[in-house]
């Protein structure tokens, strides 16, 4: 059980020492002991002319420190101390510091405004960067294209199989859920008008020109472009990206140029696997509810389907992927500093490929419809 | 006349109650015993023992990769061992089931090699986390004063402790790392290579600084390192690892004077020998000169020498 330090006090002989007091210690002054008795001597009325050692058990910097705080305070002299404690008490007494706790901060009306300031000159840097980042990318592109030799296959395949092969799994049941529910929700509303034949249209449509390739473009954001991310963030943190540069190794070239191809390459075939996993998805709850064999709602969708919402899905795909790849790598180069900026960035990457997905994905939309492949 | 009663000291936080701080009366604070550490087929410790004195600076030499970090993590329960005993005060660290049952931990202090400082933390605020940790009672003002001068007595100038971790040199950062370690004034403190990556004038500062620590506070250092300056100047013993164990404890003319060969290398080596030189010279000049040569080189005293 712990033990606590105290203290007394005694009036002084006005006649002899005039009129201070002596502000006696006893116990362990040690930090687990002192916890209790710091605001009492902080409260304590004056004066003090003594301040005696003789009853402490044993003593450690805390309790020197606080000794020697109340006698400056009192302006009162420490008595009764061992040499041991006198020279623990002038060491903490050197190193008296004064220094913030926190960095200085402005008053309210002050750093609201700088706030702001530093949010707009940071988005019009933040466009400038990517600008940079995007024409560092396509120059990497040009050299290693005219050295291929300097190109990185292994790197490229390691990244088709985090990024392509083991996202399968989980954006094949996503997508075969989405399925379910368009063409069971569908046919609900279709069957008030007798139409329930069309959820094959609906499903099939659907699937390939919108919801297969931005399902997948969501999750490669949330799986790959986080990744992108966070890895490249720790590899700057841990100066890795800085001894690369150093061996004359290009990080874009090396890090980013295959990361940005695997995503590239891979956003299309996932897009397509997930229309494809959708509609089998959706033949699959028509054939247990509607009565549509499942082999005759496949049939079908060859059939009302037309062959340009595959190349909506097989162009809006790459377009996501590059988001995403660059978004990621991006924000994962942009880190420095320490830990918490790797988080940051990561949700930053994440939340930007999502949201730029999203706005392009309408624009697209609009213009494939305006170009005929309604 | 007495105001108070000695009992009335408040109450205290719920939280803050079961902290143990009995004193360790025995005379060994570490003792390991055939410990064996392996990383998959890779053996790295094999029936290591050691046992360090209470009040001692044990310095721990020896190659690169012969497990001296993994010794110290096992010591302080961070790396579980196959098979062996670890006694720290008094306490079984092996047997510990999980972190909670190892209740010393206020009671020794930990400097990792980087500093390992918490990154989104004040200099300041990275002292006072293990103060808050373990002894809330004390107070928000108490605890900013005494993280001011952990700051400065660690050899940081005073301004360092607003600054954030990433603000820092590496040498501040081992210094901040030192502050943090040193904050709840522990019995036992563990320094990994406090040394390294210092400059000569730093690396001496800080040796003198863990002197002076070690004599006003009683404090038993176990100090991992390869600056045989060092081990030279401050060390009261050194235990060699090579071949998986302890090979060797005891003074560095006791180890010199065994035959082992890598020993004989480490301290008869060019840079063993310099180091030797040195502090042979060291001593030399200031027992000629006496009290005149200590007066001449106080106008260079830096805050890394608190009541030198």
């Amino acid at each position: 059980m712990r033990s606590f330090a105290d203290f007394s006090t005694e009036a002084g002989d006005a006649d002899s020492d005039g009129g201070g007091g002596t502000l006696i210690f006893s116990g362990p002054m040690l930090v687990s002991g002192l916890g209790m008795i710091d605001r009492r001597l902080r409260d304590l009325q004056g004066p003090f002319k003594t301040i005696d050692l003789g009853q402490v058990e044993s003593i450690d910097t805390v309790g020197a420190w606080i000794a020697w705080r109340t006698a400056r305070d009192h302006d009162a002299k420490i008595v009764n101390c061992t040499p041991e404690v006198e020279r623990l008490i002038e060491a903490v007494s050197k190193a008296e510091g004064g220094g913030d706790i926190h960095p200085p901060r402005g008053r309210l009306f002050e750093h609201v405004p700088e706030a702001v300031g530093l949010l707009v000159t940071g988005w019009g840097a933040g466009i400038k960067g990517i600008i940079a980042f995007l024409g560092a990318v396509v120059v990497a592109f040009g050299s290693v294209i005219r050295h291929p030799r300097r190109f990185r296959t292994k790197a490229l395949i390691h990244q088709f199989e985090l990024v392509g092969v083991s996202s399968l799994p989980i954006i094949g049941l996503m997508s075969f859920l989405i399925g379910i529910v368009v063409a069971q929700q569908g046919a609900v509303q279709l069957r008030q008008f007798g139409a329930e034949i069309y959820t094959i249209n609906l499903t099939g449509r659907l699937s390939l020109r919108e919801l297969g390739v931005l399902m997948t473009a969501i999750m490669v954001a949330g799986r790959s472009g986080s990744a992108f991310a966070a890895q490249i963030g720790t590899m700057k943190l841990t100066e890795e990206v800085d001894a690369m540069r150093t061996i004359g190794v290009s990080p874009i070239e090396a890090l980013v140029i295959p990361r940005i191809l695997a995503a590239v390459l891979m956003m299309p075939l996932l897009g397509f696997y997930s229309s494809v996993m959708a509609i089998i998805g959706g033949a699959a709850i028509a054939a247990l509810t509607l009565g549509i064999p499942f082999f005759t709602f496949l049939g079908r969708i060859q059939e009302v389907v037309p062959i340009h919402d595959l190349w909506v899905c097989l162009v809006k795909a790459p377009v996501f992927g590059l988001i995403v790849a660059v978004s990621g790598c991006y924000q994962g180069m942009q880190v420095k500093g320490n830990s918490e900026e790797v988080g940051l960035r990561t949700t930053m990457a994440v939340v930007q490929a999502i949201f730029m997905v999203i706005v392009l994905d309408a624009f697209f939309a609009v213009f494939f419809t305006n170009i005929g492949w309604a | 006349m007495s105001e108070m009663p000695a009992s009335d000291v408040g109450e205290l936080p719920p939280e803050a109650l079961d902290i143990d701080v009995a004193a360790f009366t025995g005379e060994f604070p570490i003792r390991v015993e055939g410990l064996r550490n392996a990383f998959g087929d890779q053996v790295i410790h094999d029936g290591l023992s050691l046992e360090v004195r209470k009040g001692e600076i044990l310095g721990v030499v020896g190659g690169s990769g012969s497990g001296k970090s993994v010794l110290m993590r096992s010591i302080i329960g961070l790396q579980t061992p196959e098979a062996g005993q670890i006694e720290v005060l008094g306490r079984s660290i092996t047997d510990a089931r999980d972190d909670k049952e190892i209740d010393i931990r206020a009671r020794w202090g930990v400097l990792f090699q980087g500093g390992a400082l918490f990154s989104t933390l004040t200099v300041a605020e990275n002292v006072e986390v293990p103060l808050k940790e373990f002894y809330p009672e004390l107070g928000p003002e108490l605890m900013h004063e005494i993280a001011r001068y952990k700051v400065v007595l660690s050899g940081l100038p005073e301004d360092a402790t607003s600054k954030y971790p990433s603000e820092l040199s590496g040498g501040m950062k081992k210094r901040a790392g030192l502050a943090r370690a040193l904050a709840l004034d522990p019995e036992l403190l563990f320094l990994d290579e406090p040394t390294a990556g210092l400059d000569p004038i730093g690396a001496a500062a800080f040796d003198e600084l863990i002197v002076e620590l070690q004599s006003t506070l009683g404090l038993t250092v176990f100090l991992i390192t390869h600056d045989l300056d060092t081990l030279h100047e401050i060390c009261d013993r050194v235990a060699v690892i090579a071949d998986k164990k302890v090979i060797a404890v005891g003074t560095i003319e006791e180890l010199v004077a065994t035959d082992h060969p890598w020993i004989q290398e480490y301290f008869n080596g060019p840079r063993g020998r310099a180091a030797k030189e040195t502090k042979d010279r060291f001593d030399n000049s200031r027992v000629k000169a006496g009290a005149k040569a200590v007066d001449g080189v106080e106008g260079l005293d830096s805050p890394e020498r608190p009541g030198a």
